[in-house]
């Protein structure tokens, strides 16, 4: 097999290409085939593919998000709608403090050359092994006892895991955005302090718009671990601050599981970070084999 | 614009995300070293908690579910990354040539890994289902019994192991591709002229030149590994019995169901001296290898 003859496309690598695709997306087809199929689809031994595609089970989920109310639910379970609304205000919130502290500090380290490149990927490196269990017992501890104000305590506010969310992402951030930082001329900087701009405006007017790709980078990261995370959410938000990772965990712990509801809410969940991957591949791609390839 | 002022404007830009970190990362490690030497519960202020010394470090090491737990974990860890990396590998070889569809296929392999943990593990449960499982179904259709996925202590280990396979195959692939894809053609050309053939080309070439990246993915895999928990916790929960207990898990469960959290974060603390000696092992590496790679660089520019 040597690569000469290989160049041109061989049939049999289209195939093997078809069945990994499949492999890799059959699953989450799967689920978002099932949140469109009643319990008596699900059930049925007969039906894998063949049933007839129903909103239905979306309509029990968002029941109390809709202007109209679904006519197969005698209660509205404000539950999922609830942890929805939650779960994107901690995303979009700790993902704007992520990016608007990260870039800054990225700046400062590229431009004052403050710290070594070697510091800070050490630090990121560092950040990646903690995992989050290893967070759970001294988070808790300090959002429970510590970070008061007459009594009123983090724990189970937004802003206690937002707290967390940003100090959990900042290292990635601020090393991603330095890659970027670094490749603008710093010729332009120097014209804009020609011109009088104090270092803040020539970072917010010149360097910020310049690095638009990173940001993106950036964004797509932070937001994902703040919208996917489920066990600091679990251990530090209560009935009402909830988001939706909890809840599908604690409605699969109830007795009796309903399949097309639960599966509804796992592709609800799912959606953002669908729609960033096929939106920005090519920046997510970089963002995690940057980590490996550059050391 | 003095220069008394420029420089406090690094300080000003830092501030924010360093008191940030120091608030909330750097001092909840340190609070749980703290706790690790504390007899402490949840209802308790860490203050009226007694102190125990070693204690909790050493009980753990009589505890037959921690010595369970810790097994399964190494199990587990050393399983699906070496699987993947044969796999990740192996796909990107084969698929190392400029196919149509290649961009299609890396946009649909990074999906698994975007999506939550909770969300892989919901759909793997739910493929696993004893009966509205598509793999029991297919068994069954074509006249096999079915096969108790997650209810037998052998299956359920494997079958969070697939999951994982699943998951993070296509994060191998995409490092090695990228590799592969930046190795110097001319080392390729010269071999190929030599009449090397295709595997002398991988096992002699190939392999080697892609070794250091290699070395990195499989630790930053391995790292990973072990901090696995939402993917298992939904499809199994640790069960059946302590099989698939893995430690991120158990830490969770001894803090909050078991409500001991000095013990819990005496594991902690060993499962975060454990990566760091993995982390250690890779920063070693890399700099050596960048030693010995400026070396040779430095050795062909005077010969």
């Amino acid at each position: 097999m040597s690569g000469v003859i290989n160049q041109r496309q061989s049939p049999a690598f289209g195939v093997l290409m078809v069945i990994l695709i499949i492999m890799a997306i059959g699953p989450i087809m799967m689920m978002i085939a099932t949140s469109l199929k009643l319990d008596v689809d699900i059930m049925s031994s007969t039906s894998g593919l063949l049933f007839l595609p129903t909103l239905q089970n979306y309509e029990t989920v968002l029941c109390n998000a809709l202007w109209y109310e679904p006519a197969h639910l005698d209660y509205c379970d404000p539950t999922f709608g609830r942890a929805l609304k939650s779960s994107l205000i901690i995303a979009l919130v700790s993902t704007i403090i992520t990016l608007m502290l990260g870039t800054m500090a990225a700046y400062a380290l590229v431009r004052f050359r403050f710290m070594g490149r070697g510091v800070i990927s050490m630090t990121t490196l560092l950040m990646r092994m903690v995992p989050p269990a290893v967070l759970l017992v001294p988070v808790f501890g300090i959002l429970t006892f510590d970070f008061c104000i007459n009594d009123n305590c983090l724990a189970g506010t937004y802003s206690g895991i937002v707290l967390i969310y940003v100090a959990m992402n900042l290292p990635f951030v601020i090393w991603i955005l330095q890659s970027f930082i670094v490749q603008v001329p710093i010729q332009l900087e120097e014209a804009a302090r020609m011109d009088g701009a104090n270092p803040f405006q020539v970072f917010y007017l010149v360097v910020l718009p310049l690095i638009k790709p990173g940001l993106a980078a950036a964004s797509i990261f932070t937001f994902r671990i703040a919208w996917n995370e489920y066990l600091l959410a679990n251990a530090l938000l209560d009935r009402n601050t909830r988001t939706v990772p909890v809840t599908i965990v604690n409605s699969l712990t109830g007795y009796d599981t309903d399949w097309g509801v639960i599966m509804a809410t796992g592709t609800l969940l799912a959606i953002p970070p669908i729609i960033f991957t096929f939106v920005a591949s090519k920046q997510i791609i970089t963002g995690m084999t940057a980590g490996a390839v550059k050391g | 614009m003095s220069t008394q002022a420029r420089s406090f404007t690094p300080y000003l830009f830092m501030a924010p995300a360093a008191a940030v970190l120091v608030v909330a990362l750097l001092y909840p490690i340190a609070y749980m070293i703290y706790a690790s030497f504390l007899d402490w519960n949840p209802s308790q202020r860490i203050g009226q908690a007694t102190f125990v010394g070693l204690r909790n470090y050493t009980s753990l090491w009589s505890d037959a579910n921690f010595r369970e737990s810790f097994g399964v974990t190494l199990k587990f860890a050393s399983l699906v990354v070496s699987i993947e990396m044969i796999l990740g590998v192996g796909l990107a070889m084969l698929l190392d040539r400029s196919i149509r569809g290649m961009t299609v296929l890396r946009t649909i392999f990074i999906l698994p890994m975007m999506i939550a943990p909770i969300v892989v593990g919901l759909i793997w449960r739910y493929m696993y289902h004893p009966t509205v499982g598509i793999f029991n179904r297919t068994l069954n259709s074509l006249g096999f019994e079915s096969v108790p996925w997650l209810s037998d202590s052998f299956w359920s280990l494997t079958s969070i192991i697939i999951a994982d396979i699943w998951q993070w195959t296509p994060f191998i692939f995409i490092l090695s591709l990228a590799a592969l894809q930046s190795l110097p053609r001319s080392a390729l050309e010269a071999a190929r002229i030599d009449g090397a053939s295709g595997w002398q080309q991988i096992v002699y070439i190939k392999l080697p030149l892609m070794m250091p990246v290699l070395i990195v993915t499989l630790l930053l895999r391995l790292i990973d590994a072990f901090k696995v928990l939402e993917v298992v916790l939904v499809m199994t929960n640790g069960g059946p019995g302590l099989s698939t207990e893995i430690l991120s898990l158990r830490i969770a469960r001894t803090a909050s169901e078991f409500r001991e959290l000095g013990v819990a974060a005496a594991m902690s603390n060993y499962l975060l001296i454990l990566l760091m000696i993995l982390t250690a092992i890779m920063f070693t590496y890399t700099r050596l290898s960048e030693a010995r790679a400026a070396r040779l660089r430095q050795m062909s520019e005077e010969g």
